[in-house]
């Protein structure tokens, strides 16, 4: 089950960052495709997870994501208003106002995490999410500190 | 004592409910030179058996946990009558709020309240060093959801700012030095799932830490796990612990978990306007939402 997918750092190699990007199926989702097809330059670290809607992402996938060696995270759906649901990004960002402050009580540098909105029609605002977190995440470096809590036989 | 007693013996008598849930002496081989000393939670089904209850500062417990309906057993005997301070009334009304219990399903006997010992096995008296911390700024000393109120109000207990001093000590540290605390404190965590057990908002059939497929959370105690752990109970308690720190009680390691629960609240009391009250009307705050909802987070 457990596979270990922190990135081996070789000497002379830069930091490369690895970032999960959850995003909603109707909005972000497209809005990504939209960057893609336009052929907009953005940072290669981001891979994506799509799920039907921001109010599917549970924070159970973000805290597994670092568990699994990620070093950052970005979270983004539809614009409030305009959920293909109605109302799941409304339930959505309530939720995650609870996770990020209680991830920052942890001690956990909220800077890893970015919550977004990204239509459908922004692409360009997709690009400056993704180069952004991505740069962020560089600077802070990588989060072996909480993987590494997992290793087993500790003294 | 005698007023509780006597209700308790008329409901039974009546056939109102069928158990009586309250507090009893612990009897026995544990305190032999002091005598009884320390309370349990008593079910009492006989009313003969009614002069068994008894209600002091020691009666620490948290009976609304045994309302949870995981707790089939009891849900088999019939309908029950449980002694609630004013402080557990908040958890029976969150358990009605969430469609857990029906408030015609349960009797609720209001006790008037001076403030509870940390331990069962503390007072009867109530000093500073022994006070539960729960106890500390208490509003609901007088019972506001109950069918039947005893007793009369006891002066307040003795005023205590430990846990609002440690909970704001954390808030003042840099991430990195919270980080470093609850490394530490959360590395203690044995998995024992006392927290999860004794907690009467803790109401699912079947819990995340219980499902492998997927496997959520590392089931065996590391670190990792843990923070895990903690931090998804503390996501699902968000909006329904009511600060009764059982948790913190029934953990042999002795982790602070009562902050975490705090702190969320805090943050939703903040955030939502919504704070644990005994009114089993008021929506929860993440079951509802304000399209005028704070997201300054958001970019």
């Amino acid at each position: 089950m457990s596979i270990p997918c922190t990135e081996v750092a070789s000497a002379g190699t830069a930091f490369e960052p690895k970032v999960v990007a959850f995003v909603c199926n109707w909005c972000t989702y497209t809005g990504a495709d939209l960057a893609g097809t336009s052929r907009l330059k953005m940072s290669p670290n981001v891979r994506i997870i799509r799920t039907p809607c921001s109010s599917r992402i549970s924070p159970l996938f973000i805290i597994k994501a670092f568990e699994r060696g990620a070093d950052g995270v970005i979270v983004s759906g539809c614009h409030t208003g305009d959920c293909h649901y109605s109302t799941g990004n409304y339930y959505a960002r309530r939720r995650f106002a609870i996770f990020r402050e209680l991830l920052d009580f942890l001690g956990v540098d909220t800077g890893r995490v970015t919550f977004s909105w990204v239509s459908a029609s922004e692409g360009t605002k997709w690009q400056q999410v993704v180069n952004d977190t991505a740069s962020r995440v560089k600077a802070l470096g990588p989060f072996n500190e909480y993987p590494a809590q997992g290793e087993v036989g500790r003294p | 004592m005698n007023e509780l007693r006597e209700l308790a013996r008329s409901l039974l008598a009546s056939g109102t409910v069928k158990v009586v849930i309250g507090y009893e002496n612990v009897e026995g081989a544990r305190w032999p030179a002091e005598g009884p000393r320390g309370v349990r939670p008593s079910f009492v089904t006989d009313p003969a058996q009614a002069d068994r209850l008894v209600f002091d500062s020691r009666c620490v417990q948290n009976l609304a946990a045994y309302l949870n309906p995981r707790r089939q057993h009891l849900v088999s005997i019939g309908k029950p009558a449980v002694v609630v301070k004013g402080c557990d009334a908040r958890a029976v009304a969150g358990l009605i709020r969430e469609g857990q219990l029906r408030r015609e399903d349960v009797v609720l006997i209001g006790v008037r309240c001076g403030g509870v010992v940390r331990d069962p096995a503390l007072g009867p008296g109530l000093i500073e060093e022994e006070v539960s911390d729960r106890c500390g700024g208490c509003e609901d000393r007088e019972p506001k959801l109950f069918d039947h109120v005893v007793g009369a109000l006891p002066p307040p207990p003795p005023s205590s700012t430990r846990r609002a001093d440690a909970l704001a000590r954390l808030q003042k540290m840099t991430a990195a030095e919270r980080w470093t605390f609850w490394k530490e404190s959360l590395s203690r965590c044995v998995r024992c799932y006392a927290c999860r057990e004794i907690c009467p908002m803790c109401f699912c059939v079947q819990c995340i830490a219980d499902k492998n497929r997927p496997q959520w959370l590392d089931s065996s105690p590391t670190t990792r796990g843990n923070v895990a752990w903690h931090m998804t109970r503390a996501l699902h308690q968000a909006g329904r612990c009511v600060d009764c720190l059982e948790c913190e009680r029934a953990c042999p390691e002795g982790i602070p978990l009562g902050l975490l629960g705090r702190h969320v609240a805090q943050v939703v009391e903040r955030r939502f306007g919504y704070r644990a009250s005994a009114d089993p009307t008021v929506p929860v705050p993440l079951g509802v939402y304000r399209t005028d909802d704070e997201e300054e987070f958001i970019v």
